[in-house]
């Protein structure tokens, strides 16, 4: 170490990756003109799949280690500039690359509860946890609550905690990394999970937190070039100035106006006004089924004759035995197509407003929108500053104050990913109110003919009031459709539909890498290492983290093969339960030298449990599978668990800290000396 | 070892400011969320100011407060002699 220079090696770093963005934006040139050549797209995806891919397992051989703290903590000599990227790539996630935007397209303000809590939580990071942690200078985060508490039973509570946020959370990325891929080289979604989780496990199982620090840096080069450069584009065409996200202000008031139109037009009214039909109907019917079930085939049935009777025309004749030939086979098939049609109300509504924040029907409905947009503000906020995987990059720094400046770009990096997502939503909206609505089904806008050929799901245009031109009210989108359509809404080459594949794989791929090496380290270093044979030799605490890590991502992957439902509430669920755990025995154990072992063991115990229990009672899944439903309480969603798991965890350590006695002057000692970056004798 | 008096006013400092930038992280945050419909009312950029402040001005904010503890910290370690020396 001694003749480390860290100055030197910063230069080294920038020169590296100076060149390397050089070399991936010649790629893209290549690429585009390779297109125009007349390169197919498939080969396009194919491409920057493997490509990609490739370079992330190269990026791993060629950091591989089997020393200790290389291999935990990148040998600690990460700059602030860089780990403020590679916390940038472990941060966001598929849901962040691919799915904010949609949120914010479909739900407007409300969706900016993540853009806030995803980025408001860093202030409690660089404020609460980082500089502390880094001074403590262990691996990982049960590490300080071991040393901090002392004893084994924090130190378990803290990996079972960690390991279930971060198996929860690296489900959903692997699921993210398998429908990219998927999509964009039509290779089948088990293979794309494979080939992506192949190029994690090179780079993590060879280098460690090294490799994956390294690895990310690259990873949040692309995925931000991959973001912004569509968002760009579609920038000048709308406002004329290539940096949309001040300008977009405009845009907004645009489409505000054009949402007015649209609730006023006439041809919307009729659309939205079958719809209500239809739900009505289906509510009417659902009241007495068997009848209506009876009701309805009689009326058809009679409808066939009465027009055979009459000598009606062949195709009239035919249309009505069509008709009688789609109705549903029996009552209980009748009574699932009510219950879907029910679901129209939601259509029959008029537009929301973009910017208007909690809509309702009255004040009380306003107030309930806003307290649970709070809440999910709250829970993502204090999950962000409670998340392993996140906290684990501050050990990487040199120092403390780098650490805190660490904190700075990590946030910066984030920033611009996320101050755009909402310039691109409403970008996006803009777009298809001018141009996809009005136009006419013959010939609708060429990337709307296609996505509603490709995936259904995302896209789906019916002309329900068979007048041949699109109403708003007919178009049915899935929010991950915007970034993924938006080259080819803003009219660029294919290239850059691939690169922001590209992206959104990074964006998967950075986190489940972080993931997958905290559960690993939690397993490897905290339970084997620390509890069962705290002899064993370095190589061999390096071997098995390798070989969990290959375990766990296996377990993982075959988890994620069973599509278990829902991404946004598994990524809540994560944070909630990250957010009571770890937030109040990480805060305290700095904050307040007299919390001690108790309090922590019990605290941390009742936060998560509190939380667990409110997700069981109230949320669908789980009520549906039989476990007792219960109120919410003051109407908060499971999702917002954490508003109650927090602070009764805070409450909790501190009632019993005090019950029982102070901690030792060895563990006051550990407080003071985290609490300085340099404590030197006076 | 025995903490200093300045070392109890190196942390009361750092006490401080963290309470101080954490109370404009709550206003920007809970206080802004909670009465962004008022806000709405006020045009800012060519934005309603509500959703103005929620898609970007409180994350400026947000990295605002991060730079801003990070400089006075680094002053405070100097000022206080608890610093870690040129790292490089």
């Amino acid at each position: 170490m001694s003749t480390f220079s860290q100055k030197a090696f910063n230069q080294q770093l920038k020169k590296t990756y100076t060149w390397y963005v050089g070399g991936f934006l010649v790629f893209l040139v290549l690429l585009a003109i390779a297109e125009q050549m007349g390169l197919p797209k498939v080969w396009i995806g194919y491409v920057f799949l493997f490509a990609t891919v490739a370079l992330y397992a190269g990026i791993g051989i060629m950091s591989r280690t089997a020393e200790v703290s290389e291999y935990y903590v990148a040998g600690r000599r990460v700059p602030a500039l860089f780990n403020g990227m590679a916390t940038g790539a472990d941060w966001m996630s598929a849901a962040s690359f691919i799915g904010m935007a949609g949120t914010l397209f479909l739900s407007g303000y409300d969706g900016l509860a993540f853009v806030m809590g995803w980025t408001g939580g860093y202030c409690l990071v660089a404020l609460f946890l980082a500089p502390y942690l880094r001074k403590f200078g262990q691996f990982t985060i049960p590490d300080f609550l071991g040393a901090r508490y002392g004893g084994n039973i924090v130190r378990t509570i803290g990996i079972i905690a960690a390991i279930i946020c971060s198996f929860v959370y690296v489900v959903a990325q692997i699921y993210g990394v398998g429908l990219i891929t998927s999509r964009f080289t039509g290779l089948e979604f088990g293979i794309g999970v494979f080939v992506g989780l192949g190029g994690i496990l090179v780079c993590s199982m060879l280098g460690g937190m090294k490799a994956v620090t390294w690895t990310q840096v690259a990873q949040y080069i692309i995925l931000i070039i991959a973001y912004m450069t569509p968002v760009v584009w579609l920038g000048i065409k709308h406002t004329g100035i290539p940096v949309p996200q001040i300008a977009y202000g405009v845009t907004l008031q645009k489409v505000g106006e054009l949402e007015k139109k649209i609730n006023a037009d006439p041809k919307e009214l009729e659309v939205r006004k079958i719809y209500k039909d239809k739900a009505d109907a289906a509510n009417a019917a659902l009241k007495d089924p068997a009848k209506a079930y009876a009701d309805g085939k009689a009326k058809l049935e009679q409808n066939v004759s009465s027009l055979k009777a009459a000598n009606a025309p062949a195709d009239q004749v035919t249309a009505a035995e069509k008709a009688l030939a789609a109705y549903p086979k029996d009552e209980a098939a009748a009574k699932g197509q009510w219950t879907k049609e029910k679901g129209l109300t939601a259509r029959a509504a008029p537009v929301r407003p973009h910017a208007d924040p909690f809509p309702g029907k009255d004040e009380a409905a306003r107030d309930l929108a806003r307290l649970n947009f709070l809440g999910i503000v709250f829970c993502m906020m204090f999950g962000t500053a409670a998340l392993p995987h996140i906290l684990m990059r501050y050990y990487t720094t040199p120092s403390v104050q780098e650490a805190r400046v660490s904190v700075f770009w990590s946030l910066f990096f984030i920033f611009l990913l996320y101050f755009t997502a909402p310039c691109l939503a409403v970008l996006a909206k803009y777009d298809m109110f001018r141009n996809l609505v009005g136009s006419s089904f013959a010939s609708l806008p060429g990337w709307a003919a296609a996505w509603a050929q490709v995936d259904p799901s995302l896209l789906s245009i019916s002309d329900i009031n068979k007048d041949g031109i699109v109403q708003w009210a007919e178009v049915v989108i899935g929010g991950d459709l915007i970034v993924l359509a938006t080259p080819e809404i803003a009219g660029l080459p294919y290239v850059v539909s691939g690169l922001v594949a590209a992206g959104g794989l990074a964006a998967a791929l950075s986190t489940a890498d972080g993931l997958l090496l905290t559960i690993a380290n939690a397993l490897s270093h905290d339970l084997y290492y620390k509890m069962i044979d705290p002899e064993a030799s370095t190589t061999k605490r390096v071997t098995i983290s390798k070989v969990l890590l290959v375990v766990v991502a296996i377990c993982a992957a075959w988890v994620t093969s069973l599509k278990p439902g829902d991404i946004l509430f598994l990524v809540g669920a994560a944070f909630s339960l990250a957010a009571s755990a770890f937030f109040p025995p990480l805060v305290m154990g700095v904050f307040w030298k007299r919390a001690n072992k108790w309090g922590a063991i019990i605290g941390m115990s009742a936060g998560l449990a509190v939380c667990l229990y409110y997700m069981l009672r109230t949320y669908p899944f789980f009520t549906n599978m039989g476990v007792p439903k219960m109120d919410l309480w003051f109407g908060l969603n499971p999702i917002s668990a954490g508003v109650f798991g927090l602070p009764i965890g805070l409450l909790t350590i501190f009632v019993v800290s005090l019950l029982t006695p102070a901690p030792d002057k060895e563990t006051q000692e550990l407080v003071e000396h985290v609490r300085y970056p340099n404590l030197k004798a006076a | 070892m025995q903490l200093s008096q300045r070392h109890e006013e190196y942390w009361r400092k750092n006490l401080v400011v963290t309470a101080i930038l954490l109370g404009i992280w709550f206003i920007a945050t809970f206080v802004v969320g909670w009465n962004a419909r008022a806000l709405n009312d006020i045009t800012f950029l060519g934005f309603p100011l509500g959703f103005y402040m929620s898609a970007q001005g409180s994350l400026i904010i947000y990295v605002a407060i991060i730079g801003v503890y990070a400089l006075y910290m680094k002053k405070l370690d100097k000022e206080y002699d608890v610093d870690e020396g040129d790292m490089g």
